[in-house]
Parts: C-alpha cells; structure tokens; sequence
C-alpha cells in the first residue's frame, strides 16, 4: 500500500487515534473543532489530504449536526468516525441516545476535558462519565498505544453489536503526549477488521424506516434489545481480544491486573492515572508492601462479574476517581460499590476524589493515599485529595 | 437604551485591568477600544451595561471591560442575552462573539434574534475562521482558502450575515472595521441608540491564522451612500458591494419586542444598598 506506516512511530495519543481511525477505513467522517481534540481532525484531514484515506471528510455548524449525520451515515451503511471533546460531546447528548437507539455502531474518540462552567482545558472524565446511560460502549485510555489499538477494536466489537463505542482518552496526558506506538499494517487491520456490512440498512430496494412512534411493549422491548446486546460485549471483546494479540502480540483485556498477586491493597483506576498508579505500585513492591493494580479499560457495559472475581480475596480497594458527580461522588467508587454488592469477605472499598480537574497526582501522592486507606475505615462516601 | 447619567465616564473607564490574551495585533483590541469609546460617549456607566458573549477570541471581551459580563457557551450568546434583556430591560445589553460563534454553531439564534427584535445589540467580530481552535474554516470564510482541516478550501459558499440579518427582520444593520477605531465607535452607538434588535458586523483581523487580512485596512472604506430605511435597497445593495462598505447600511423602525417585565431603572446608589451586607 502507498505509504505504509512505519511500524515503530513517535505519536501523541491524538495522533495515535488518527492513525487507527485511518486504518479502520472509516467512509463517514463529520468533524467540529474543539481543544484539545483537534489535532485528531488535522491528521484525518492531511491523510484524507494525500490520498491516504478515502472518507467524507465533512464539517457540520455544531458537534450536535455532526452526531445527527453520524447517525443517518451509519445507518446508510457507511463506517463512521468522529471525535470530540468536553462541550462538545455533551451537545451531542441527545442524539447520542438516538445513535444507541437506532443501533448504529458509530465510533468516537472523546478527548476527557472539564465541563463549564467554570472554563477550563484540564482532564477530567466527567464529560464521559455523564453520558454513562446513553447506551454506547465506552473504554478508557492509558497511553498512546492503548488508544489506537482500542480504536480498531471499537470498531470490530461495535459493529459485531451494533451498538456505538466511546473511546475516552485523557487530555492532554494522553492526548498530548509523545509516546512510542506500534502502527499495524493495513492488511493486518483489514484481516482483523471486515467492511461494514450491517444486517438493516437504509436501502431502497428493501425499503426499511427507523425511529418510529411505537407502542409502550415495544419501545420497551427495544431497551431489552439494546440491553441484550451490551451483554454480548464482554464475549465480543474477548474474542476480539484473543485475535488482536495473534496478529500483533499486544493484549488489551478489558481489565487488567497489574501486580496484583497475592495483593492486599489493590488501586482501581482508569485512563491515565493507570500509569501513575503502575509506578506507585512499583515504588510499594519495592518496599514488599502487596499492592497491586486493576485497570477499568472498559466501563460500559460495566464488567461486573470480571471485577468481582479480580477482586475476590483482597482486603482494601482504593478507587482513584478523576470525575465527580456532585451529591453522589467519584462515579467509579460508586459503580464499584455496587458491582462487589455481596460479595464473599467483601473488600474495604476507599473512594478517593484524586485529579479532579486536572490536578495532578504524583505517583508518591498514590502511594501515600495507599497507605492512609489501609490505616483507615472505608467511609461511604468518596473523599477530596489534595493536589 | 437607558437615559444618560449625571456622571460621566471616559472610554478608559470601561476597560479592566484584565490584560488580553490576544495575540498582538489581533483586530479585537481595536473593537475593545471602539466599544469602550462608545460605551463613553453615550454617557453609560458600567453597572448599566451587560455584556454576553459565546466562546471563541472574540469572545473573551467582556472580561476586559468594567461592565457586567457574561462569559456564557459556545453559539449561545443570544439566548442568554435575550433572556437578560427581558427580565431587566433597564439595563444595555450587548451580546458580542465570533463568526463561528454567531453563524455556525449558533447560526439557529441569529436568524430568531433578529426576528424576535428585543432591543439588544450584537456585535461579530467577523475574521472568516475559527481562531480559538487554531485556524478552521468558519461560514463566512471564502470557498478556496486552504487550511489543514479543509486542505484546498472548504468548496462551501459563504454564509452573508447582513443580508440574512436583513431578511430575519433586524432593525439596524451595519457594517465597521476594527482598525476605524472612531468609525466604529460611532457606529456602535448608533447601534445601541436605536431600538430593537441591532446588528453590527466588524471586520476584525484574526493575524495568526489569516495573516492576509492585515490587507482589509487598505480594502475598506465608507458606503457610497447613507442608511436607507427600505430593506429591499439595503439587500441589493450589500449583495452588489464587496463587502468592505462600511457604515450603518440599513435602519429601520420596526417595534421592538416589548417584555411585560418593565421595571423601574435602579440608580447607583440602589445598586449599592444591594450589595451592602
Ligand atoms: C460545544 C462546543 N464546541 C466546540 C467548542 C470549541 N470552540 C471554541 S471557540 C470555537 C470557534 C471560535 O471561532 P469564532 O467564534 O469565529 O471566534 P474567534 O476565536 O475567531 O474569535 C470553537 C469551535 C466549544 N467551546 N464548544
Ligand atoms: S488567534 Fe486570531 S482571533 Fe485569536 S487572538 Fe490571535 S489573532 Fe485574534
């Protein structure tokens, strides 16, 4: 293929994102601008640009007409990607329940930015965290790396559903930073990742209609559907898992435990404070202190089973929270505090509200945290950290 | 607009201490001065005067001014104006933001502002691009003018925000350049002097992502002719200029919306006893 990527590159987790968009041969790509995903449309664009991938690159008036043309393109047949960001994402909000409705396996990187008001660029995943009922898929990013592979999966595990996938990176942390990253061939990708071919689609010969007014069964027929089909997902992302790491040997389960043998203390996380929390996980086995980590890669639909048997058996949890829903807490202490609901010897589960706002929270800081909740009770609620 | 005050203030008074971030060079800080200067000369005082603005540059004014200011979302600057402006129709209030603020994302607003005609002015600073997310085609920018996002142009017909205006029913249409500092000023009185919905477009220079435009000094100049009140002349002749006539193009005399919410217009010292704790 004319300019085949390197397979060892320097990229931000932005570009990353391009990069694996472009290999999943998307046809529809509706794009508004926002800080700081737009280095995502600037690289699609120059692809799109040189010839290097062949896709609609359209540019709507709001992030609100891009959602709703991602929504008629998807469902025309064509594989579609976008990506926002923060406000953006969150004027997207009502038709992102149209798109999970109608079953129209779009995906969208969302760069995790504060809500206003106040005004601010920092990372926080409440933006994301908000949508978490609007029935789309959603994963969580580490690194660079993590983003692109997540992306072609998102794509696979989406479309083998039909159901729409959220690929959530941090701001700047992830989005920003440069990182080596394994670009995979493009029939390598191709092999992995079939055209989009759905079961309905808008077709005049075999005329179909969607979004109807339909009866009170029915309607809540349709939600089982679509819960039916989030329940299919782990399964899917099993499957996909296994072939991703035949065809490039890297593995991205939906959690992953890190050190987490023989663990007392296990750090629950997801997005970039996972790596932090890997160095504070090495800094403490280090001192022979049995902490561990469990990445959340994938938060809807919420693994509930895999977390409850990751956790069997450990004595404290410390949930790291980078969101905060206000009158409840961290979303992900909650969510967690109801996965393990009976569980067998349950685990002190600790909630810490820890970079909320883009307050950064060193490694050291972690490990301290680590240490306080093993001294201390487990309390309810979720609690402020300090930068 | 409300009956001047005894005390008068000079256009340096309306301005904070608040340094812009704009790049320099940058047209906003000309409309920055030309707005303070007509805030001035209508004999204004800060606390009388609002200011909502979208997101973008542009959008940051308010905050470089003593006035209220309203630093609201991105294209939404209308609504929230409108719904100021009903409920304390006292008060001047003055939506402001950019081309892609007022014409993309809120576009929808524009067109149902004009129509409502409540007595508010907006002001666009217009430089055909998105310049807060670094330099994307907006809807006035001109079809061939290459960029990252849209490389060989965004093949797209330009939006025509005065005759749009026009045709939704704004009551005073103009058009200033950022570098006519006392033009502008004077045009932005005008502006809030006359009742109903006022729109005001500046050409305001955006030198980081469209450097060319430092030409528009050389390119502008007055309307051949003054103000008609006839919108059908005024659409023909803003369709048949190119763009770069500058002055007060339309003024009409349609009845401004009209709120049942009148209230009595608080002196300073009411204000004052307010914020006493
Ligand atoms: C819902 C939403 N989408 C996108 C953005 C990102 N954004 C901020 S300003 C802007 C465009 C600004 O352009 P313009 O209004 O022309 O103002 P300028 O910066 O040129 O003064 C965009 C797209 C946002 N803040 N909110
Ligand atoms: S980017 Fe353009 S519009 Fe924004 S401050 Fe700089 S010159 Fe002004």
């Amino acid at each position: 293929m004319r300019n085949a990527p390197p397979d060892r590159m320097l990229l931000t987790g932005n570009h990353a994102v391009a990069w694996a968009a472009r290999l999943a041969r998307p046809k529809v790509l509706p794009v508004y601008p926002i800080t700081p995903q737009t280095p995502i449309l600037e690289k699609l664009s120059e692809f799109e640009a040189k010839g290097e991938l062949d896709a609609e690159v359209i540019t709507p008036e709001s992030e609100h007409s891009v959602m709703a043309a991602s929504i008629a393109a998807s469902l025309a047949g064509a594989r579609v990607f976008t990506a926002t960001a923060s406000q953006g994402l969150l004027l997207m909000h009502e038709l992102l329940h149209y798109a999970s409705g109608a079953r129209a396996p779009i995906v969208v990187a969302n760069v995790n930015r504060t809500v206003a008001s106040p005004w601010g660029f920092w990372p926080d995943e409440t933006d994301s965290l908000a949508q978490r009922d609007a029935g789309w898929i959603q994963f969580y990013c580490e690194s660079a790396q993590d983003c692109l592979d997540t992306v072609i999966a998102a794509f696979r595990i989406a479309e083998s559903v039909l159901v729409p996938a959220m690929v959530n990176l941090d701001a700047f942390y992830v989005s920003h930073a440069l990182e080596p990253v394994s670009v995979p061939g493009q029939e390598l990708v191709d092999a992995f990742l079939p055209p989009y071919s759905p079961p309905h689609r808008i077709d005049p010969q075999n005329p179909e209609s969607w979004g109807n007014v339909v009866s009170q069964e029915m309607y809540c027929r349709h939600r089982r559907d679509l819960g039916e089909a989030m329940a299919r997902v782990f399964e899917v992302a099993l499957e996909t898992e296994r072939e991703w790491s035949r065809l490039t040997g890297r593995s991205s389960p939906i959690i992953e435990r890190y050190r987490c043998e023989g663990a007392r203390t296990v750090i629950v996380a997801m997005g970039s404070l996972c790596g932090t929390a890997r160095d504070a996980v090495d800094a403490l086995r280090e001192g022979a202190e049995a902490v561990g980590l469990l990445k959340v890669r994938l938060f809807r639909p919420l693994p509930v089973e895999a977390l409850r048997a990751a956790l069997a058996g450990v004595a404290e949890i410390l949930v790291l929270d980078r969101n905060y829903s206000p009158g409840y807490g961290g979303v992900l202490h909650q969510e967690l505090r109801g996965a393990l609901y009976g569980i067998a010897d349950p685990p002190k589960i600790h909630g810490r509200l820890a970079g909320v706002g883009g307050v950064n929270v060193s490694a050291e800081r972690i490990a301290e945290l680590v240490r306080e909740a093993a001294a201390g009770e487990a309390r309810r609620e979720s609690v402020w950290v300090e930068g | 607009m409300n009956a001047p005050s005894a005390i008068v203030l000079a256009a340096k008074d309306f301005k904070s201490d608040t340094k812009p971030v704009w790049c320099p060079g940058c047209g906003d800080f000309g409309v920055l001065t030309s707005l303070a200067r007509a805030l001035a000369d209508l004999s204004l005082r800060s606390e009388e005067v609002v200011l909502v603005s979208g997101i973008g540059c542009s959008s940051r004014l308010p905050a470089y001014t003593t006035c209220y200011g309203f630093h609201g979302v991105h294209g939404r600057a209308l609504p929230l104006a409108t719904g100021l402006k009903i409920a304390r129709p006292d008060l001047t209030v003055i939506a402001l933001g950019g081309d892609g603020d007022g014409y993309s994302i809120g576009g929808n607003h524009f067109l149902h502002a004009c129509r409502r005609n409540v007595d508010l002015t907006y002001i666009v600073m217009d430089n055909h691009v998105y310049g807060m997310t670094k330099g994307q085609a907006s809807p006035t920018t001109e079809p061939d003018w290459d960029n990252p996002l849209t490389p060989g142009g965004i093949g797209v017909r330009p939006f025509q925000p005065l005759v749009i205006a026009l045709a939704s029913g704004a009551n005073f249409v103009a058009r200033a350049f950022s570098g006519n500092i006392v033009g502008s000023a004077e045009i932005i009185a005008e502006a809030i002097r006359t009742p109903g919905f006022a729109f005001v477009e500046i050409l305001s220079p955006c030198v980081t992502y469209r450097p060319e435009q430092r030409q528009w000094k050389e390119l502008v100049r007055p309307a051949p002719v003054g103000a008609t009140d006839d919108p059908a002349r005024a659409a023909r002749r803003i369709l048949t200029d190119d763009g770069f006539n500058l002055g007060v193009l339309y003024c009409g005399s349609r009845k401004p919306y009209q709120p049942q919410t009148v209230r009595e217009k608080k002196t300073l010292e009411d204000v004052a006893r307010e914020f006493r704790l």
